[in-house]
């Protein structure tokens, strides 16, 4: 079982307490869909995804991105048994919707960095430690089930 | 130049090739970062790490104390230094890494030559494992949308991962 500090327990209800996920969650996806455009491979019916801007605007990316951040919430309110909360998304995300996993780890890198945008100099180093290991774990667990 | 876009272009359209996972290019004209920046990402990466230089300590030693926290293996390199937050070994040590990513940014397409000489350095005296250079990278980035804030928007943010991906690529190009 993964050991939480504290601190970090602290960090992580506070950032997503104080997160606006329906701002957060769009901002992470199409930042994803730009940075690391082999990663629209998943999305063929979504529409214009031809250039940053077309992404942005996108009301699917923004759609599904709020989706996926409320899905994060799950581990927020379950910090102490991520691996269990997230078995079933892991065997969707693997059976069904054939997602290489190592994409989890490129969300939350801009994740992370729309995070950090929005906190500036409040996210230090070691809030960003907690973020990241918090994601770590998700990640980790979102890619359990793929055999 | 208009051979240049053609190629950044497809690439973003058609997402053909997925770059490894395991970073380090092996191809040097995509490692000098040539042949995937368009002109206008060149200047936007230039006209941010001139911003940079007079902070050079400040952003430095930040982006070397979020890599040691976040990915603490990385402290392994730092025997012999005091990194403690605010030290004078990791300001001065983070202005020397800002100084040489912020000289080599204003003039992208000489990477290789700029670069030369630390690359030997990295190759035969330092020799960290360059799968940590796309962590301090990741770190940089954090850094910057810290302090920039909504003007680190996806377009700039991409084109710095490109940049820092070549500038990696090129540094770990003598090791083997």
């Amino acid at each position: 079982m993964v050991q939480w500090t504290d601190f970090e327990r602290q960090t992580i209800q506070s950032i997503f307490g104080k997160m606006d996920y329906d701002d957060v969650g769009p901002a992470a996806l199409s930042r994803c869909l730009v940075v690391y455009p082999w990663t629209q491979r998943y999305f063929g019916n979504f529409g214009n995804l031809y250039n940053a801007a077309a992404i942005q605007g996108n009301p699917k990316v923004a759609a599904h991105g709020k989706t996926v951040l409320h899905g994060l919430v799950r581990a927020v309110k379950n910090m102490d048994d991520i691996k269990t909360t997230y078995a079933e998304l892991s065997v969707l995300h693997s059976e069904k919707l054939r997602v290489d996993p190592d994409n989890f780890r490129l969300l939350a890198d801009c994740l992370t960095i729309v995070v950090a945008a929005r906190m500036g100099a409040d996210f230090t180093a070691d809030v960003q430690g907690a973020f990241q290991k918090f994601l770590a774990v998700v990640v980790s667990s979102l890619g359990r089930q793929y055999h | 130049p208009g051979a240049e876009k053609w190629l950044t272009n497809t690439f973003t359209q058609t997402c053909a090739v997925r770059p490894s996972r395991h970073s380090t290019f092996t191809h040097s004209t995509s490692a000098t970062g040539y042949n995937m920046l368009t002109k206008h990402e060149k200047e936007l990466i230039a006209k941010i790490w001139d911003k940079m230089i007079p902070v050079a300590s400040d952003i430095g030693a930040e982006c070397l104390l979020r890599m040691m926290t976040t990915f603490p293996g990385t402290k392994t390199y730092f025997a012999h230094l005091d990194i403690r937050p605010g030290s004078p070994h990791l300001r001065s040590h983070g202005k020397k890494i800002v100084l040489a990513i912020a000289e080599c940014s204003k003039d992208i397409s000489s990477m290789m030559v700029t670069l030369a000489p630390l690359q030997t350095l990295h190759a035969y005296k330092l020799r960290i494992d360059p799968c940590n250079f796309k962590l301090l990278c990741h770190c940089i980035l954090v850094t910057l949308a810290a302090h920039m804030g909504d003007e680190f928007n996806p377009v700039a943010h991409a084109a710095m991962d490109k940049y820092l991906s070549a500038f990696a690529a090129v540094l770990a190009e003598k090791y083997r």
